[in-house]
């Protein structure tokens, strides 16, 4: 079926139109992090920076605590989203692979609980922890991330879990495995795959989650980078090299991650499974 | 990749075990379980079941408490706990900001929803239709976008509509509009919203499209062959085989994106704090004004109670349908 050089040409240059719309903001963060202050505050904009400088990279680290923050943001995600996978790990093999009472509620409950509208329930979570004394610090933090990622964890996990063909497991079973055995042999690498790509999402939501932060850790050296970047700006005010060049730098491990991650989550289980 | 070697490893064993004598078949023998095997699933499902119950039960049961105490910044600081009945709602619903402010919510879901459900399905279904390298090309663009951090986007987009040097009001100006040079975009409630709009279209567009597409993909080319076969053109094979294979995909999808939207909180309230002069509040932006802001912590507690509520009435057909398919599938 041959169609028109119109219909030919219509999707291509709709494609390339639509792409420099969705990359422009990413492209303009980062071409203003690098560009000279002469060339940011100029009437006509400097599309494509020649003068390449690295001061507002420096600014931007030299800003107080930025160190202490970029270990606060990785400590809470890194941790929050371990915790999640441990525990949604054992809870997936569960809803994937043993029958019981009330497995249908529980499926039903994690969906629920996926929706929950953690931005509304603020108020009442400021009132726990600081009750339990423990405003301003990370633990309650990653324990609420780790808890806000966990459904979903649970229910990405399931499916992985239940990808793997039962055959599989069962065979090593008659072989003499029991089934934790089972489990950690044959199961647990052909879900490597699949932690991965649930830990992906897992490290968005830690790292990107901000109303939480903002109202239960005030101290300066206890917020995460969210918080300090949403600060960056009202602070720095017009400096919008420093801003983006703050910017770019929290935006850069999840663009990374992203990119890396998604390949490697989505090149197959099956491949896996099948080749062996 | 790892993957693939252990995979080998895995393969390899059995190959090894079946020289030993094979052990009793414990998996199918459901007779002889012992007692600590049926509480198994019990005990694995624990630690999530905690969590959620401890972190996410309790902090709602604690916002329905709190929406019924008088709860201001003496009896915060002095730990007092004073129950004041119905007032909080009695305050709430009975004054104007309230019903503005649901009114506005309202309208701002479903304009984003409408926006990017539409916008998410042509840009899918454009990708079915492309080459495999302008394909890659547009899915690098989407990916970029989704993977791009809230805040991080925030004030990428606060430099963009800045006023001064702002690169939007540049071009507005050069294409005629010159009024545009120097205009404030944080200065009105609809020149705002119109912000915030664009950054959660932006921001959302990705994850429908590219999902979408995949959808696509499934669905199976006998079916266009024969739509083909019957004599139907691109339109009806569109509406006869594409349309009804994805609409149970656009159905929880729409709705799941009409819970982000309406819970979104970073968005706004990094762009402009609910304002100029809150009237960029939505509820959630709302209960965190009233409640945190100026410390009636329990009227801020009724707020979030009946955001929540207005939530589950907006979502119930969507929770409805969820709860009925994992009835007829498990």
């Amino acid at each position: 079926m041959k169609r028109s050089l119109f219909g030919r040409i219509w999707p291509n240059a709709t494609a390339v139109v639509l792409f420099a719309g969705l990359v422009f903001p990413v492209y303009w963060m980062f071409a203003t992090a690098f560009k000279p202050t002469g060339d940011i505050i100029s009437e006509n904009p400097v599309w494509f920076p020649t003068h390449l400088t690295f001061s507002h990279f420096q600014k931007a680290v030299d800003a107080d605590n930025f160190w202490t923050l970029v270990g606060n943001s990785v400590t809470v995600t890194v941790c929050s989203v371990l915790i999640s996978l441990v525990i949604a790990l054992f809870a997936a093999f569960a809803l994937a692979r043993l029958r019981f009472k009330g497995r249908r509620g529980l499926i039903v409950t994690f969906m629920l609980a996926q929706m929950a509208p953690w931005e509304v329930m603020i108020i009442a979570i400021y009132m726990i922890v600081r009750d339990a004394d423990m405003l301003d610090s990370l633990v309650p933090l990653t324990a609420f991330y780790a808890v806000m990622v966990l459904p979903l964890t649970v229910l990405t996990l399931r499916g992985y879990v239940a990808a793997v063909p039962k055959e599989l497991e069962e065979s090593a079973m008659v072989d003499g495995c029991t089934r934790t055995q089972a489990f950690v042999k044959v199961i647990f690498p052909l879900l490597a795959p699949g932690l991965m790509a649930t830990s992906l999402f897992g490290f968005i939501t830690a790292w990107n989650e901000f109303p939480l932060v903002l109202i239960l850790n005030k101290a300066n050296d206890k917020q995460t980078l969210p918080l300090w970047l949403s600060q960056f700006q009202t602070a720095f005010g017009d400096d919008w090299g420093a801003t983006m060049a703050a910017s770019s730098l929290f935006a850069l491990p999840i663009l990374i991650l992203f990119i890396f991650l998604q390949r490697k989550a989505v090149s197959g289980l099956t491949d896996g499974a099948v080749k062996g | 990749m790892s993957v693939q070697t252990e995979g080998t490893d895995t393969a390899g064993e059995p190959a090894v075990r079946k020289a030993r004598p094979a052990g009793p078949p414990s998996g199918e023998d459901r007779g002889s379980r012992s007692s600590h095997r049926a509480a198994a699933p019990y005990l694995l499902l624990l630690p999530a079941l905690l969590a959620t119950l401890v972190l996410l039960g309790w902090p709602l049961v604690k916002n329905g408490m709190l929406s019924f105490q008088n709860l201001n910044p003496r009896q915060l600081i002095q730990h007092l706990t004073e129950w004041n009945g119905i007032d909080n709602y009695k305050e709430v619903l009975t004054g104007s900001d309230f019903w503005h402010v649901v009114e506005r919510s309202l309208v701002f879901t479903v304009i984003n929803v409408a926006l990017i459900m539409v916008l998410g399905t042509l840009i899918g279904l454009l990708l079915a239709r492309l080459g495999r390298k302008m394909r890659l090309l547009l899915m690098i663009g989407l990916v970029l976008a989704w993977a791009m951090p809230i805040i991080a986007a925030t004030t990428v987009y606060q430099w963009l509509f800045a006023q001064r040097f702002g690169v939007v009001n540049w071009v507005l100006d050069k294409l005629g509009w010159h009024s545009m040079a120097g205009y404030n975009w944080f200065g009105t409630q609809t020149s705002t919203f119109s912000v915030v709009i664009l950054l959660l279209v932006w921001e959302s567009i990705p994850f429908v499209a590219i999902n979408l597409y995949a959808a696509t993909t499934t669905i199976p080319r006998e079916l266009y062959e024969a739509a083909a076969l019957d004599g139907a053109g691109a339109w009806k094979s569109f509406t006869s085989v594409t349309f009804p294979f994805l609409k149970p995909f656009l159905y929880s999808t729409t709705f799941l994106e009409v819970i982000w939207i309406f819970k979104a909180f970073p968005q706004i309230f990094a762009i402009n704090e609910g304002g100029p002069d809150h009237l960029t509040e939505t509820l959630p932006i709302y209960a965190f004004v009233q409640g945190v802001g100026n410390q009636h912590f329990g009227v801020g507690a009724a707020i979030s109670f009946l955001t929540v509520l207005v939530l589950l009435v907006m979502t119930s057909y969507y929770l409805r349908m969820v709860l009925k398919q994992e009835e007829d599938e498990l």
